[in-house]
């Protein structure tokens, strides 16, 4: 265990220099509910933390004129949810954030985080997939943005590259007539990992007919999925009875779970399903109701 | 490495302090601040028994890093009593036996002020999913929830 040099650069310019310049591990810090206890239990010893949240960007999420939003990396959960056009706009993302931890950890925990912690049962990234957000990535090449789905690689490990981290996310404007939701499976009510989670989003026509969906898995393979074929089980229907059992086919098909203490394959796999024609009603039920 | 030196606010004094990276701020407000009401229940931000309030933010200080202290203001337990008056939550929580072994009652107080300075007028419902994050292995929780409650109740009789 080595003594751990500590960062907390204001600019994005800094912290990037901090990151690509660390002899050892180096690991970002914006919430801290996962590097924390990773420290604790020596899962990781870096030689170097940077604490990213004295960066304005990482700290700010603001409604765009066109009506996307800028969400800082390191933006707590509690602080989300405090903005109301955002809750009203996409209540899909902010349940799933919602449901990471308790209120205490509601008050760190960052969308930044839980998707560079990178693990497959992460609530908020099926979410964030399916809404079609982009991560905002800055590096020692400059800028880049990439869908969050490509951040997360394996079970704890990410595309970003030897000092580049997270800096916002670019979320789209709510589309006229869209709708989304996440649900996810615990055994308990409230405080545990997902035995399964699934994001969907939709945007219905005036008639109620599905004109574009994304759907997306959690828990159940070693990355967060995008699941194609269960969009295209509901695209052009009206969700009624075959479509739904379309898509939980679909689902279960892509399914490639583990078996552990919180659920077998066999019962991850259908629960995806069940999941999925649920999240599926109640995005279509906003995508109603706007 | 040489530590760092961190200057913030605790209960409204300046305070400062030295500490190592890997130290929390529970670590810091324990062993070397001397505020122990803050308890060490998991270290993994599961129990609550550490909660603070950092910056007006409820939170597990066994999460946060001593060094992210560094100009901040940070409420703990040791400030909830003014001089021997006791909070009414503290003198509800005594009258209604809220605890037992004391270990997370310090936490639970923590919460359920932040939660009271927020909505003073929170269903059982919302007590109980604002407090989820605060484990008790004593008293089964009802009487936390209903110590809670009647303060907000006393609270709110008080300000009409």
């Amino acid at each position: 265990m080595q003594s751990v040099q500590f960062e907390a650069p204001g600019t994005v310019e800094q912290a990037v220099a901090l990151l690509a310049g660390a002899t050892g591990d180096a690991r970002v810090l914006a919430g801290g509910t996962d590097l924390l206890v990773q420290l604790r239990s020596h899962l990781v010893d870096p030689a170097l933390v940077v604490d990213i949240k004295h960066i304005e960007e990482t700290r700010t999420l603001v409604r765009n004129a066109d009506g996307s939003y800028t969400i800082g990396s390191a933006v707590a959960g509690a602080e989300a949810h405090e903005n109301a056009q955002f809750v009203a706009d996409w209540p899909g993302v902010m349940e799933a954030w919602d449901l990471i931890g308790s209120t205490q950890i509601q008050g760190r925990a960052s969308l930044g985080g839980n998707l560079c912690n990178a693990s497959p049962a992460a609530d908020s990234v099926p979410a964030m997939i399916v809404a079609g957000m982009t991560a905002n990535i800055a590096g020692p090449g400059g800028r880049r943005s990439v869908p969050v789905g490509e951040v997360p690689v394996a079970p704890g490990r990410t595309s970003l590259a030897n000092g580049e981290f997270v800096v916002s996310f670019t979320l789209p404007a709510r589309p006229a007539g869209g709708g989304d939701a996440y649900l996810r499976l615990i055994p308990r009510t409230e405080m545990d990992i997902a035995v399964v989670g699934c994001g969907v989003a939709l945007v219905l026509d005036g008639g109620g007919t599905v004109t574009s969906a994304r759907v997306s898995l959690g828990a159940v393979a070693p990355t967060v999925l995008l699941v194609e074929d269960a969009a295209r089980a509901i695209i052009g229907t009206t969700l009624d009875d075959d479509a739904l059992a379309a898509l939980d086919a679909a689902c279960q098909a892509a399914c490639s779970p583990i078996n552990d203490k919180r659920g077998t394959i066999v019962y991850r796999t259908q629960v995806a399903g069940v999941l999925a024609r649920r999240a599926a009603r109640i995005a279509a039920e906003r995508a109603g109701s706007r | 490495m040489a530590k760092h030196h961190v200057t913030t606010t605790i209960n409204g004094e300046p305070v400062e302090f030295l500490c190592s990276t890997r130290q929390t701020l529970l670590d810091v407000l324990r062993d070397e601040l001397n505020l122990t009401g803050s308890k060490e229940g998991c270290a993994s931000g599961d129990c609550g028994a550490c909660s603070v309030v950092l910056d007006g933010r409820l939170v597990c200080s066994c999460l946060v890093l001593g060094a992210e202290a560094e100009g901040k203001t940070v409420e703990t337990i040791e400030g909830m009593a003014q001089g021997d008056s006791l909070h009414p939550l503290q003198q509800n929580f005594l009258e209604d036996a809220a605890l037992q072994c004391g270990i997370c009652t310090p936490g639970f107080l923590v919460a359920a002020k932040a939660l009271l300075e927020r909505n003073p007028d929170p269903t059982e419902t919302e007590v109980r999913y604002w407090l989820a994050g605060n484990l008790c292995r004593c008293t089964g929780y009802d009487k936390i929830i209903r110590a809670v409650m009647r303060t907000a109740d006393e609270v709110r009789g008080e300000a009409s």
